[in-house]
């Protein structure tokens, strides 16, 4: 049995681990360790030399972000550190998994990653829809503040550190980095533009981090097991663990913690159980609905942030969709565009756009409405929306899965156009 | 400089700009929308992307946005790589799949950037086939009519509407392709800038609600460059006419006084021209009678002797110079109530003697640290209190300096800064809309304010007299000591000497630039001719010794109170009054003759900044003149001769003649045309009438002809009757006639500049202030300033009449409720007004709403007495 920490201590009822029982499986060790005398900077040390990469899809090395933040006395106060809880990605429910289940963790994580940034503030800036989690997060937080957990002089040092609970107004782009920190200042939640980066100037102005859930997560097993431990729960050069999920038409829909690097083949077909009787698979989406169809032949690439480079794709949240025989690609993806136009923040054109025109196009298809010269037009509208032609990652992210579809399943695309129907319906 | 090869060609750019700022200032024609020169770049509309190449091996590229790209040294760009113009074809194909193609209904048509931005780009089929997304519209008052379904999302109404002018109630709402450029609910727009929305959004959906009623295409319009006439800020204008009327007011660029924006009541306050309270005729005793029988009664009036002349600072130097002449000099009054003429001949004075210098709206811009001493500027001289919102940006600009955040980064300069702000400290008699922008606000009636004036000099310089302990001078006198370009702005609205001293003071003290607000378009230049005030024309009238009062464009109701005109008017046998519009001073005049408004007249305005600027007929009169050619008798039969005979009797005025070409300038011998190429129907016009084509008039006082003939190359700035070029219909043409996008003017920015002070010497006022706690009941009335409301001829605009408000007196909380009706007695007469409350108004203190009839002419301050109307 591989370590897992992320969720060893998870009740298999669903109940929440409380303080005390966080605290008796070693829970808030790796804060006090800190706080008794290791440095901010020798923190971001040990994270960057776990090499933890950001669990949100992009997979930026953690440490190196947090190197980013100025430190000392000179700094103009306060420092933010803001907790990515904006779980939107379609297909993709780790974070909750970790908030609802273990939300000290991840409190713990948020101390010991705002002291090495030497944040003055927190907030874990959490979907809307995530009710359950909200009122666990909430309970979380007021006991780690009843202990003097958090707030002034933690544990006794010089450290203090506010830490808030804000619930998103529910929107996509809240995710977005920058876009949730303009949502978090009270603002449209449209993406800003870089620079200025948010380590320099972010939530309000002044230096921010943001990182998600299972990022910090992490945080306190790399303080408490060292990095090499950390590093050794991987596969491969990226360090730790990862929570993989799975959804579609598996035997075992679920989620797991597995080692970074684990084979996709061995999560659909050990972990899921494989296909359900009677389909069969076609592609996967691999990590959330921003990610490129892969296909049987790349089952064997290993799920880390440049293991599925190979079959044009990556692992995003890790979180997979399962596309089987009996259901429509072209419906998945027009669900999908669906989904990216109603939440396209209206800033940039080939956002805003081009997508609603690509939910239109292939709404059409569904509808026996397609016309000879749809399918270029995808594309074309798919080239629009490339990484640098928009302001931000939303329409780079819904290219993904139709160019990889407009690829892999180019058949069936024709299809509904020649025969004007869904094949499938 | 650096070099940027564009194409393959290096040109030489400036490194500190963005692409396509340099591209349009090198002429490229890089299609653009969310860009605009004064909101700076946010890179949403991806419209002007270009391919950038790593270095002359690189032959693959990637698409950039120009808006947000650094014109780096040695950079390397494609506008024509296939790619790009492939990108940029798509892009407006995305615009205009929602947009409803109804050019030919649309009041932006001709005139649109989108449609020139379309045509840039090449985009000429339809390949959407679904349907397009629809809004409902709304209300948003009498100036902008709302169009949303033309909207192509691209920001630039709420970047300028909130971020640029300070305005709340126009918002972005909801998102994807449904986001409404709108209020929350339907209601006119609260701000005081919201007519510039016309011009900034690149196509219809914010269109000029008062050219609607009396619409005209921009090609058929008939221009001249114009100087607005509804403050002394001197904001540059093109107007325009059709059919005898006035169309509308664009804005004319000028980089150093109103740069891309008006205010409202300077765009659509020329309604006046059209008013049917015009005076069309000359009328003798009620009577029309011809213009040479008025001349004639005129000749004889002045022949018979004790004639006076009152002027006008709403008439041109040139007529007020003209009445001087006729009247003779000791016989010439100004036209201006005695203490209004002692505070702007104060002001005169100070920036005169200087070391101050004046700054222009632009280096108002710049400053880093601001004043204002007693004037609620954006009631006042609302354009100024646009410039100095952009001024408290000064802090984030540095603080993005130190991010090495480009500061044409419009977004991430904003995102940087947030409300970080230089500071501004706002001395006003009430609140003010700047109050919410300011770093400390103080209240207090006008000596109030002087005293806390005099108090900031003395904490700054202690050689300055001191007025007593005021503890927050102090912060005051640092911030102001800490900046690198500190700005006192300062007037004469509060009526107090003692205020305007104070500012001199402050601004002395610290070395800063100091901006006097005066009342009106040629207040100051009023002021130059140098008569005596309207209470001397009084005194001699009263003393029997004026048998003719020859008024210029005045109405003395408004400058001095009721029942002393009244005695005025009865003291003297013949009044003459010339006017364009019927006012209560023109409707008691034994002879009336009209007079032409700034649209059907050329002169000169002499601005609060010392600016003389012409301007010129917009279209030719018809039956009234220049109140100057009514004046001169025959002396003069055109413009420039008056002007050449200014320099001899006014010295101070010499210079003015400089303010524009004279009318023998000529482009390759040829006039410049008030008119477009396509203006259309010149033949047909009258045809209704005559069949023959009338003959094109021809205007002595200017090289600008009234017709589509003219010039080929683009005219100086002074003469620019409108911003038009190839491919380019729009108002964005303006950056056609820039020396690079943004800056100056080609040939400069038109004007001169009539008060320069070379001294270094400092010489402080000795405060002197009157102790006010009211005796026996009596109340201190002091003015508040509307911008609907204060100014005269905007009244009789019929947009901006809609939005003056019902006359009140202001009181703080402790003595009236809200809206009960109460009697005030001031300067020897009785009003019932209703209350509102002013909670910033200090017990005993009241104030009236300035200008607005009948309340107009009173002068405030002035003690009276309120008592509820039981």
């Amino acid at each position: 049995m591989t370590d897992t920490p992320l969720t060893k201590n998870m009740h298999a009822d669903g109940s929440p681990v409380d303080l005390a029982e966080y605290e008796a499986s070693g829970g808030y060790q790796a804060i006090r360790k800190v706080l008794g005398g290791i440095e901010p900077k020798q923190v971001t040390g040990m994270v960057k030399d776990a090499v933890l990469r950001g669990r949100g899809g992009a997979g930026f090395p953690t440490g190196t972000k947090w190197s980013f933040v100025p430190l000392g006395p000179e700094v103009p106060n306060p420092t933010y550190l803001v907790c990515n809880a904006d779980e939107m990605e379609p297909g993709t429910f780790k974070d909750r998994l970790l908030m609802e289940r273990d939300p000290h963790q991840l409190i713990e994580g948020m101390m010991l990653a705002s002291y090495a940034i030497e944040a003055d503030v927190a907030f874990i800036f959490l979907r809307n829809e995530y009710r359950l989690c909200a009122e666990r997060l909430a309970r979380a937080l007021s006991d780690a503040c009843a202990k003097q957990y958090l707030g002034k002089k933690i544990f006794g040092s010089d450290y203090s550190l506010e830490m808030h609970l804000h619930v998103s107004a529910g929107r996509y782009m809240c995710g977005e980095e920058s876009g949730l920190l303009n949502a978090l200042e009270g603002k449209r939640a449209n993406p800003r533009l870089k620079p200025p980066y948010p380590t320099t100037a972010g939530l309000f102005g002044k230096p921010t981090v943001v990182n998600n859930v299972e990022t910090l997560a992490c945080v306190p097993h790399i303080v408490n097991r060292g990095a090499e431990w950390f590093r050794g729960l991987s596969r491969t050069r990226d360090g730790g663990t990862k929570l993989f999920g799975v959804s579609g038409k598996v035997k075992r829909p679920g989620l797991w913690e597995a080692p970074m690097g684990t084979l996709v083949r061995e999560i659909l077909e050990d972990y899921a159980g494989g296909m359900r009787d009677g389909v069969k698979f076609r592609g996967l989406l691999p990590g959330g609905a921003s990610t490129d169809f892969i296909v049987e032949s790349d089952l064997d690439l290993p799920m880390d942030f440049g293991g599925l480079a190979k079959a044009g794709s990556r692992m995003g949240t890790g979180t997979m969709i399962i596309l089987d025989d009996g259901t429509c690609p072209v419906g998945m993806v027009r669900n999908l565009m669906q989904f990216f136009s109603r939440e396209s923040c209206g800033w940039c054109t080939p956002c805003w756009s081009g997508l609603q025109w690509a939910e239109r196009l292939l709404g059409a298809m569904e509808e026996g409405a397609g016309e000879p010269g749809d399918i270029e037009k995808l594309s074309e509208l798919a080239w629009m929306w490339a990484p640098g032609h928009t302001y931000c990652a939303l329409a780079p992210g819904a290219a993904e899965p139709l160019e990889s579809a407009l690829k892999h399943f180019r058949d069936d695309f024709e299809r509904h156009i020649r025969e004007k129907r869904c094949p499938y319906s | 400089m650096a070099t940027v090869y564009i194409d393959g060609k290096p040109y030489a750019v400036d490194a500190h700009q963005n692409l396509l700022d340099q591209c349009l200032s090198l002429g490229f024609n890089l299609p653009y929308f969310c860009w605009h020169p004064a909101l700076g770049s946010v890179g949403a509309c991806r419209q002007c992307a270009v391919k950038q190449f790593k270095d002359e091996h690189d032959t693959r590229g990637k698409i950039v946005m120009a808006c947000i790209t650094q014109a780096s040294d040695g950079a390397r760009i494609s506008i024509d790589d296939p790619e790009a113009v492939k990108f940029r074809a798509g892009v407006i194909e995305g615009l205009m799949l929602n947009h409803p193609h109804d050019c030919p209904v649309c009041d932006e048509g001709g005139e649109c950037h989108l449609q020139d931005m379309t045509v840039m780009t090449g985009h000429d089929y339809r390949r959407y086939r679904f349907e397009k997304r629809t809004f409902r519209n709304q209300d948003l008052g009498p100036f902008v009519n709302h169009e949303m379904n033309r909207c192509i999302q691209c920001y630039r109404c709420v970047r300028f509407y909130r971020n640029y002018a300070g305005g709340r109630d126009l918002n972005a709402l909801s998102i994807h392709q449904t986001v409404y450029f709108g209020r929350n609910q339907d209601g006119v727009l609260e701000n005081e800038f919201s007519g510039n929305l016309v011009e900034v959004c690149p196509t219809g959906v914010f269109t000029d609600k008062t050219l609607k009623r009396h619409y005209t295409r921009k090609w058929d319009l008939m221009y001249a460059p114009s100087i607005c006439v509804h403050c002394a800020t001197g904001c540059n204008v093109s107007a325009g006419e059709r059919y005898g009327t006035l169309r509308r007011i664009v804005n004319r660029f000028h980089h150093e006084v109103n740069g891309y924006f008006l205010c409202d009541r300077g765009r659509y306050g020329y309604e006046f021209v059209n008013s049917d309270k015009r005076v069309r005729e000359a009328r003798l005793n009620g009577n029309a009678i011809t213009a040479e029988a008025a001349r004639e009664h005129l000749r004889e009036a002045v022949e018979r002797g004790r004639a006076i002349g009152i002027g006008s600072p709403r008439a041109s130097l040139e007529s007020n110079f003209a009445l001087r002449t006729l009247a003779g000099p000791g016989h010439f009054f100004s036209g201006i109530a005695d203490r209004d003429q002692r505070l702007v001949a104060l002001i005169l004075d100070i920036l005169r003697r200087g070391p101050c210098r004046v700054p222009t709206l632009h280096e108002i811009e710049l400053c880093d640290a601001v004043v204002v001493l007693g004037e609620d500027v954006t009631n006042t001289a609302p354009r100024i209190a646009l410039s100095v919102r952009q001024a408290v940006r000064q802090r984030s600009f540095e603080m993005a300096e130190k991010l090495k955040i480009p500061l044409w980064l419009d977004d991430g300069v904003r995102d940087a800064g947030q409300d970080q702000r230089s500071p501004l400290f706002v001395a006003t008699i009430a609140s003010t809309h700047l109050d919410e922008i300011a770093s400390g606000v103080f209240r207090g009636v006008p000596d109030e304010i002087a005293r806390f004036g005099f108090a900031v000099a003395h904490a700054i310089d202690s050689a300055a007299p001191s007025s007593g302990d005021f503890p927050a001078a102090r912060g005051i006198a640092d911030a102001l000591k800490g900046a690198k370009r500190p700005l006192v702005v300062s007037g004469a609205s509060c009526g107090s000497e003692a205020v305007i001293q104070a500012a001199a003071n402050i601004a002395q003290a610290c070395g800063a630039a100091l901006y006097f607000i005066v009342p009106e378009c040629n207040t100051l230049g009023c002021a130059m001719v140098a008569g005596g005030s309207l209470d001397a024309a009084f005194r001699l009238a009263a003393e029997g010794n004026v048998d003719t009062a020859i008024v210029l464009e005045n109405d003395l109701y408004r400058r001095a109170p009721a029942p002393d005109v009244d005695a005025f008017i009865g003291n003297v046998p013949h009044l003459i009054v010339l006017d364009s519009l019927l006012t209560r001073t023109a409707e008691r005049a034994e002879l009336l003759v009209p007079a032409g408004t700034f649209a059907e007249s050329a002169g000169t305005f002499v601005s609060g900044e010392g600016r003389a600027q012409r301007f010129f007929e917009v279209f030719p009169p018809d039956g009234v003149r220049e109140s100057w050619r009514t004046l001169g008798m025959g002396r003069w039969s055109t413009l420039d001769e008056v002007l050449a005979d200014l320099p001899a009797e006014l010295p101070g005025l010499a210079r003015a003649r400089d303010a524009a070409p004279s009318a023998k300038f000529r482009i390759a011998g040829a006039k410049i045309a008030r008119e477009a190429h396509r203006s259309s129907g010149r033949t047909a016009m009258l045809a209704n009438i005559n069949v023959s084509e009338p003959k094109t008039p021809v205007d002595p006082d200017s090289p600008l002809s009234f017709s589509m003939e003219g010039a080929e190359k683009k005219p100086p700035g002074a003469l620019i009757p409108f911003f038009w070029s190839a491919g380019w219909n729009s108002i964005q043409a303006t950056n056609t006639y820039q020396r690079e996008v943004g800056g100056p003017l080609n040939g400069g920015d038109p004007g001169v500049r009539l008060i320069e002070s070379s001294a270094k010497e400092k010489s402080y006022f000795a405060g002197v202030f009157e102790e006010f706690p009211a005796e026996g009941g009596e109340w201190l009335i002091v003015p508040i300033h509307h911008i609907f409301g204060s100014d005269e001829l905007s009244l009789s605009a019929q947009a901006v009449a809609e939005l003056v408000p019902a006359p009140y007196v202001a009181v703080g909380r402790e003595s009236f409720a809200q809206n009960t009706m109460v009697r005030v007695e001031i300067a020897g007469q009785m009003f019932l007004l209703p209350v509102r409350i002013r909670s910033e108004l200090g017990a005993r203190v009241a104030a009236l709403p300035a200008g607005i009839p009948p309340l107009a002419g009173l002068p405030l301050p002035q003690r009276g007495t309120i008592e509820e109307v039981k």
